[in-house]
């Protein structure tokens, strides 16, 4: 029946939390299926045969009364004791839990290891106890793994954290489920659950390198950082502006009604103040990335260059 | 409708002044708008949230339609998110809360206790002008660029997002008082206009549901109206006070909002129990079981309704013992609310049970607000309710309770009072027609969505993974099952505005004062003489005014049941004769 109602579990709590649910499930149906049996049998059994009937009135039974006060009374303790158990343990962080930072905005996700790789696709290593340590850069967003049963509100004033441990190698959904505007449901990521010699090649692999041209640099920004989510490449309309044909553009209008040249000094100042020039047709909804490293922006920027084959004018 | 009273004394007796009646004895627009009659203003709250309801309706069935299958099918984000937003205001601020109490409340409160009116004519009237001074306000707001924000303009977003949230919090400001001057006029009513014995314990249960419900308005509904200023003041002053980028606390507007909005949903359910208890009773011809329990039940629900809203706040970030207390008051809920069930369903019992349009909606009720209520206490289980939050699960929760409860017992009320409400049958076969097409549609709609939820389908989502698009196909077509039915009672309920059959005094058989002593169509001061109760609300073995004789004997098919009306308390006159004699 879990298989019916539940997605895959793959966590050290989903078990846990299953079993309770299934619980409540079938002492509900049981109890819904007798209450709909007794039901539907007085109507027939007692269905109105002659206009004139004129029943005689029923005495009221205190004892039915008190077995229906008492017996519910029983269930519904047993199963928020059983509840309150579970919630303390998915509440309770084991003490070497593995960190990973979780920044979410509109709308992606980014994830920060220990030793500063980010990237768009949360990676955990299986059979280890994980840590978040959430914060939103705007709005509210929630933090949601059907797969492993966690779910948590992501705050922009205060850090809030979930811990799990996956069981199963695989990928799950990422899913944000506090409303968060236009695109709340695009707002959605990866988990990949891999082993730990995977996980620990993985982010040494993705740890950037001094020695990567610019372009390159920038080129892992752009999905590591999230760009993604709302600037395309190829020229399809999203969130935010495309970076198609974008560096050296002429009369880009603003939403003021101003014009700018797209020159580097332009892209800097979007990606650093982003509030300060908001495209004509787009929303101000871009946080500013002003924690990005000289040579970040710098790569970011020789990143956007190569989507375009125009130079601004030179004056 | 088989046991019609054509000789009834009453019809008998409203024969003299058949011309006269609430209706028509004064005529004009003018007459209708500056009416102080509770019947009247009953009916003008009907045609408002009619329209309401109807509006919300239809973007109920666009959100359907565009959730069909996964991606963009007939509108972008943009768009579904403010359909969804409007959806949730109207259907809750503006035709929930104030549905029964002011439609049904209205017309059916002051005959059952045996009073002319409320106890404020003006206050009643002025409840419906300020109501409609929220709606033109909410109109304002879709004028000034609609809203996104969800019915629960969650901060910082709802800070942030501009367009009509302005005049949208400030129509839910105003409609407030609406809500409130109809609550204060009700407990007044209720403690100062009963008719002579009728005691606390001889209220008809629809009464002592509104009673509960009318309690809950007076003392939560401020909150709301506190809330929505501080939005306000915060937005045009920047006053920190929600929005963190000025010093504010997000989290604390959803204890505020909550704190209104959970008991918000017993003053959309408690009403509804009330319906029911009537319903139950007069359909299988039974006292009320444990009628002392039933009528108490809602006291405590209105009271331990103020104690549970942070279990909206399992995730939000609120500490991890308010949860669990929260938790545990929102269990002591759930026992009241059973208590209630099993009592219906032990009236039925020995009853003389006859399945009209009303009762299949009664057991509709029971039926889905069952599921309602198990499916709330799933969500009120800690540990289970991490998964559950926020996804599809609680969406059918609470349309299992909101419509499937509220809603449903709407229909069955104005089923049963439609032929006091407009001395017209309404077509009793497309009735149930309409009300199986409710049963079915509602359940193909929303169980799906219960399997969506827990298998982790978020809400408020315009987009879907592909792996939920067949319940989502599913739920869709059972919204067209139930449009089909909603649509049908629209249609029949008009034609028989015009064409209906004429209503006798009392086409059910029951024994509440609005049937037994008020004539077919009410007459403007609803009674020709104060009734003077002498038995229980649903005492039908003694209620021989409405069956005749005093054995309980049938007396024959082709003889009808005679209504007499309970004897008249004894006028000024007849006392002032006794005294001085």
């Amino acid at each position: 029946m879990g298989d019916f109602w539940l997605p895959e579990a793959a966590s050290t709590m989903a078990p846990e939390v299953d079993s309770l649910f299934n619980f409540v499930t079938v002492v509900s149906t049981i109890l819904l299926v007798g209450v709909v049996a007794a039901m539907l049998w007085f109507v027939y059994r007692y269905r109105r045969q002659d206009p004139g009937e004129r029943p005689a009135p029923v005495e009221e039974s205190k004892l039915l009364e008190i077995s229906w006060i008492v017996i519910p009374t029983i269930l519904v303790l047993l199963v928020f004791n059983w509840g309150f158990k579970s919630f303390i343990k998915q509440k309770t962080v084991p003490p070497d839990a593995y960190e990973i930072r979780v920044q979410a905005r509109q709308w992606s996700w980014t994830f920060e290891y220990p030793n500063g790789v980010t990237s768009d696709t949360m990676y955990v290593p299986a059979n280890e106890p994980v840590k978040t340590t959430m914060s939103s850069s705007n709005v509210l967003h929630s933090f949601f793994v059907p797969a492993f049963r966690v779910k948590q509100d992501v705050l922009p004033n205060r850090y809030s954290s979930v811990w799990f441990e996956a069981t199963k190698k695989g990928t799950y959904d990422v899913f944000c489920t506090e409303y968060c505007g236009l695109d709340h449901s695009e707002m959605d990521a990866a988990v990949k659950v891999v082993s730990r010699e995977r996980f620990d090649q993985w982010l040494k692999e993705s740890a950037t390198p001094t020695d990567i041209p610019l372009p390159r640099l920038g080129e892992q920004l752009y999905s590591q950082q999230g760009c993604q989510g709302c600037h395309s490449l190829d020229g399809s309309d999203m969130v935010g502006p495309t970076w198609q044909g974008l560096y050296g553009k002429t009369g880009h209008e603003m939403a003021d009604g101003s014009t700018v040249t797209v020159d580097e000094n332009y892209l800097r100042t979007s990606i650093l103040q982003s509030g300060d020039k908001i495209v004509q047709g787009y929303q101000n909804v871009m946080p500013s990335y002003s924690n990005l490293s000289e040579r970040e922006v710098a790569g970011l920027v020789a990143f956007i260059k190569e989507q375009s084959d125009q130079e601004p004018p030179q004056n | 409708m088989s046991t019609t009273t054509q000789d009834a004394p009453v019809e008998d007796e409203a024969h003299h002044d058949e011309e006269t009646n609430y209706l028509n004895h004064d005529t004009g627009i003018w007459s209708w708008l500056a009416t102080k009659d509770h019947k009247r203003i009953g009916i003008l709250y009907c045609i408002s949230l009619a329209v309401v309801f109807l509006a919300a309706g239809i973007l109920a069935l666009f959100m359907r339609a565009e959730l069909s299958a996964p991606g963009e099918t007939i509108m972008g984000n943009e768009t579904y998110n403010q359909v969804f937003t409007m959806h949730g205001i109207l259907m809750v601020f503006l035709f929930l809360v104030p549905s029964i109490p002011a439609i049904l409340g209205n017309f059916v409160l002051p005959m059952q206790i045996g009073a002319k009116d409320v106890a404020f004519p003006k206050l009643n009237l002025a409840s419906w002008y300020v109501y409609m001074a929220g709606a033109i306000l909410t109109i304002a707001a879709l004028l000034t660029g609609g809203v996104d924000t969800g019915w629960t303009f969650y901060t910082p977003y709802s800070s942030t997002t501009g367009g009509g949230v302005l005049w949208m919090t400030a129509a839910i400001f105003v409609a407030g008082f609406a809500s409130i001057f109809t609550g204060l006029n009700f407990i007044v009513t209720v403690h100062k206009m009963r008719a002579p014995g009728m005691t606390w314990n001889r209220l008809p249960l629809f009464i002592w549901g509104i009673y509960a419900t009318s309690i809950v308005q007076v003392l939560a509904t401020p909150v709301i109206g506190i809330t929505m200023v501080l939005l306000i003041l915060e937005q045009t002053m920047q006053i920190g006070i929600f929005d963190p980028a000025l010093g504010g606390d997000p989290v604390l507007f959803q204890h505020f909002f909550w704190f209104y909005s959970h008991p918000a949903v017993y003053i959309m359910i408690l009403p509804a129990f009330g319906i029911l208890s009537e319903l139950i009773a007069t359909f299988s011809r039974s006292r009320i079981f444990g009628y002392r329990a039933i009528a108490l039940s809602s006291v405590a629900i209105a009271m331990l309704g103020f104690l549970v809203w942070g279990h909206h706040m399992f995730v939000s970030g609120q500490s991890a013992i308010s949860s669990i207390v929260f938790s545990l008051i929102t269990y002591l809920i759930g026992i009241p609310s059973g208590i209630k069930v099993f009592n219906w369903v032990a009236t039925l019992y020995k009853g003389s049970i006859w399945l009209q349009t009303p009762m299949l909606y009664a057991l509709s009720f029971l039926f889905l607000f069952t599921i309602g209520g198990f499916t709330g206490i799933m969500v009120g289980v800690l540990a289970v309710d991490v998964q559950l939050h926020d996804t599809y699960y609680v969406v059918s929760h609470f349309h299992y309770v909101m419509m499937g409860g509220s809603v449903v017992a709407l229909l069955g009320g104005m089923h049963y009072w439609w032929p006091k409400i407009t001395g017209r049958m309404y077509n009793e076969t497309l009735g149930k027609i309409a009300a199986g097409l409710v049963f079915v549609g509602f359940n193909l709609t929303f169980f799906p969505q219960l399997v969506l939820g827990s298998r982790g389908m978020p809400r408020r989502y315009a987009n879907y993974a592909e792996r939920f698009a067949g319940l989502h196909e599913l739920s869709t077509y059972g919204s067209w099952v139930l449009g089909a039915g909603l649509f049908l009672i629209l249609g029949y309920a008009l034609w028989s505005l015009a064409y209906g059959e004429e209503a006798p005094a009392n086409p059910w058989g029951a024994t509440t004062l609005e049937w037994t002593n008020v004539a077919a169509i009410p007459d403007h001061h609803n009674f020709k003489r104060t009734p003077l109760v002498t038995r229980g609300p649903y005492d039908f073995h003694l209620a021989d005014e409405v069956f005749g004789g005093g054995d309980g004997e049938a007396l024959g098919d082709d003889v009808p049941r005679i209504p007499e009306p309970a004897p008249s308390a004894p006028t000024e006159d007849d006392t002032a004769a006794s005294a001085s004699a």
